[in-house]
């Protein structure tokens, strides 16, 4: 089997995230980055454990700037075969990085194209799709678990109230969501042998930039939280009414 | 002399301890940007070992030191995460990484825990390595894998009831029975004995020489009692080797070293790793320290807020800058097989003496807190009066430091 996962950068989960004076772009100064958890820990596992069962390979593939080799390379030491990195040095939107990956993978027969249910910083769950429909490819998005028999893949999505189980062919697109899989961590060997690995890197083809961030709001403080005594009733109902304008 | 029993043999269950609700909220300090004087490898190498403490080691550490109750079951993880030898070459069970790697992973480590890391630096760097430096072909291949997987665990008998911080005054014995050689004595504050598979021990043959060998724990005669009433190092389980006639084949003595450099050379490695471990001792409890400090409030401000806490924060922070500066070039210079044994020595004694008086402040700063189970503190204070002691006292590296300097002994 022949698989392919995509990749994404964010920033560390305790980053404060800061922005800068103009508010249309974020503050990366001091900010630590991490492989997108989607991606690192159900995306790219499951794709592990189905070679580990099948055979095959896993290519993880990422569009971004050289800064991101580090990203990538750990999910080498988790133990993806090898990488591939598009190399755009400026941010772009999602369509731009959907067509890059589509032109990428549009000669390299993957059996499985995994991307994550979304990225933990902007959150667009847009990518996976866009690639799907760049390479006409079947797309099931969220998925909480993956079997795949033969040319067969059974997908459960957690919908409202309940699971949804799909039946579809390979090749296909999927975006991977919590359960799918459990979180590896890189031991120490993997570490030394994903430096010897293949990280290639690749020209991104010419496509225009349709979006442009025009401007960041971060949301406002959360006030401090006021107690009222379980026996003051109409205080609460006051307060609700007069100063948080909710009844 | 402390009580001690029989020890347990059966490997603990996460489930046999309880979880603390309290999450890890651990972060890294870095002042003076050292990490960009490292590897990509040594981040990820250190990362990996930060995020598997705090999912299988965190939730249950106080548990296990509260109640003085080694978590046997981590030995596994440790061994898949790469803790065990990190420096050793891979085809002897070690992960192939350099002595930088090897010390940040001793940080993380024992930035849970002095005991934890003891588990790791007792089995890679005084069981594996003198193994791998100084048994023969036959004995590394018997051993060295199992011992890289954690099948096996190891433990170094070099201390003797009567003989500490002076090893050459030692009365463990080997004599010459034909196929095999008869070992008899007694050591004293083995660090993983009662559940070890096997020893690394040390003892004087019939011409009073020091020579190192491998015995097994089923050995008839061989019992490793548990020492109890550990104020210190709790998560860590201890022991004493006794020998009654063990008999040693003779291919499990190592065959080309004698003398007390065999030892010596073990303890270099391991307090190599604990001038590193330390550091991660002093981040957690500056860590901690500074976030209580700024969520507490007294007087109507953060405790944070005032000159005197800030005194005792901006030291803190100033003394674990200087030791990670000292950890890294004492790396570097390992890395060329360059540092010196006594070099090691002034940065074991620094490092250690330093993490011991930031967790002494940052228990201060905690309050009545500072004592409890919910902050780590008094469990880092207290392990580290035990890594003031072994691998030479604090007072020992002194000398070492002396005679380096003066040419002159002062030990005897
Ligand atoms: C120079 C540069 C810097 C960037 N910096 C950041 C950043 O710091 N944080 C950030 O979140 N985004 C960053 N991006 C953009 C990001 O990589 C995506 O391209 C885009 O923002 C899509 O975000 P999304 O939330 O719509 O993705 P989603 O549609 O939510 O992503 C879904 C999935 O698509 C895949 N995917 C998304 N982006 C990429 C990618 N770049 N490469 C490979 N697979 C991808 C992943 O599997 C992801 O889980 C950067 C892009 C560039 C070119
Ligand atoms: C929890 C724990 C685990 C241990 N694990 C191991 C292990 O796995 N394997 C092992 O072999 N050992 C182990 N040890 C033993 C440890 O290495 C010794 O405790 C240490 O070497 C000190 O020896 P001692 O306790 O006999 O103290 P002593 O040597 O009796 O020292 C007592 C005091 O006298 C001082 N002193 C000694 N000589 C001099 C001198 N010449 N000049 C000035 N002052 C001096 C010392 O600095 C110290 O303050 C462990 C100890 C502990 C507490």
């Amino acid at each position: 089997m022949k698989l392919l996962v995509c990749v994404s950068k964010t920033p560390e989960t305790t980053t404060k995230i800061q922005l800068t004076a103009d508010g249309t772009e974020i503050d990366t100064a001091g900010v630590q980055y991490i492989m997108n958890p989607y991606d690192e820990w159900y995306a790219l596992v499951r794709a592990l454990e189905l070679k580990e069962a099948a055979g095959g390979t896993v290519t993880i593939l990422n569009v971004g700037p050289a800064d991101n080799d580090s990203v990538i390379r750990k999910g080498l030491a988790i133990g993806a075969d090898d990488a591939v990195r598009i190399d755009v040095s400026e941010e772009k939107d999602s369509l731009y990085t959907a067509r890059q990956i589509a032109e990428y993978a549009k000669s390299e027969q993957y059996d499985l194209l995994f991307f994550g249910k979304e990225t933990i910083s902007y959150n667009g769950s847009e990518v996976g799709a866009m690639v799907a429909e760049f390479l006409d490819l079947p797309y099931v998005g969220e998925a909480s678990h993956l079997e795949i028999d033969g040319t067969k893949a059974t997908v459960t999505r957690d919908i409202e109230g309940g699971e949804e189980v799909i039946e579809v062919q390979t090749p296909l697109a999927v975006s991977a969501a919590k359960g799918m899989a459990e979180q590896r961590i890189p031991n120490m060997r993997g570490i030394m042998m994903a430096k010897r690995k293949p990280l290639t890197v690749v020209a991104p083809v010419d496509y225009p930039d349709t979006t442009r961030i025009a401007e960041y709001e971060k949301p406002e403080e959360k006030g401090s939280v006021k107690l009222i005594d379980p026996d003051n009733m109409e205080e609460l109902v006051r307060l609700l009414h007069e100063e948080a304008k909710v009844i | 002399m402390p009580e001690t029993t029989t020890p347990p043999k059966k490997f603990t269950t996460k489930a046999d301890f309880h979880h603390t609700a309290r999450a890890d909220r651990y972060q890294f300090h870095d002042y003076y940007l050292v990490d960009d004087l490292l590897e990509d490898h040594h981040r990820m190498a250190r990362q990996a070992v930060r995020d598997w403490v705090k999912a299988e080691v965190s939730p249950i550490i106080e548990d296990a030191a509260m109640r003085g109750k080694c978590p046997t079951h981590l030995f596994r993880g440790l061994a898949e995460v790469g803790a065990f030898g990190p420096s050793l070459p891979v085809e002897y069970g070690g992960g192939g990484m350099d002595e930088i790697a090897y010390g940040v992973i001793m940080q993380e480590l024992e930035r849970c825990d002095s005991g934890l890391r003891s588990m790791a630096s007792v089995q890679g760097s005084l069981v594996m390595y003198p193994i791998f430096k100084y048994a023969s072909e036959e004995v590394k291949r018997k051993y060295l894998p199992k011992l890289g997987s954690g099948e096996f665990i190891g433990c170094f008998g070099l201390t003797e009831p009567d003989a500490g911080s002076d090893p050459g005054s030692m009365r463990t014995t080997i004599v010459d029975d034909g196929d095999a050689y008869l070992l008899n004595g007694a050591k004293m504050w083995i660090t993983n004995s009662p559940i070890a598979d096997l020893a690394v021990v040390w003892a004087k043959d019939e011409e009073g020489k020091v020579r190192g060998m491998v015995v097994d724990a089923d050995a008839p005669g061989f019992s490793a009692p548990e020492i109890h009433g550990k104020w210190s190092l709790r998560a860590s389980i201890t022991g004493e080797l006794v020998f009654e006639n063990v008999r040693v084949p003779k291919g499990n003595v190592f065959p080309d070293i004698r003398g007390l450099r065999g030892p010596l050379s073990c303890l270099s490695k391991a307090r190599y790793g604990i001038a590193w471990g330390a550091i991660g001792a002093a981040l957690d409890c500056y860590d901690s320290a500074l976030r209580y400090g700024l969520e507490r409030e007294q007087f109507g401000k953060p405790i944070a807020g005032f000159q005197l806490q800030q005194k005792k924060l901006a030291e803190m922070i100033t003394e674990i800058t200087k030791a990670q500066l000292l950890a890294w070039r004492l790396g570097t210079l390992a890395n060329r097989g360059e540092a010196t044994p006594a070099q090691i020595s002034m940065a074991k004694r620094n490092n250690v003496h330093m993490a011991l008086e930031v967790a002494r402040e940052a228990r201060q700063i905690h309050g009545g807190m500072g004592i409890t189970s919910e902050y780590p503190i008094m469990r880092h204070l207290m392990n580290l009066e035990t890594v003031l002691t072994y691998e030479g006292t604090h007072d020992v590296h002194l000398l070492i430091t002396g005679h380096d300097v003066t040419g002159l002994n002062a030990f005897g």
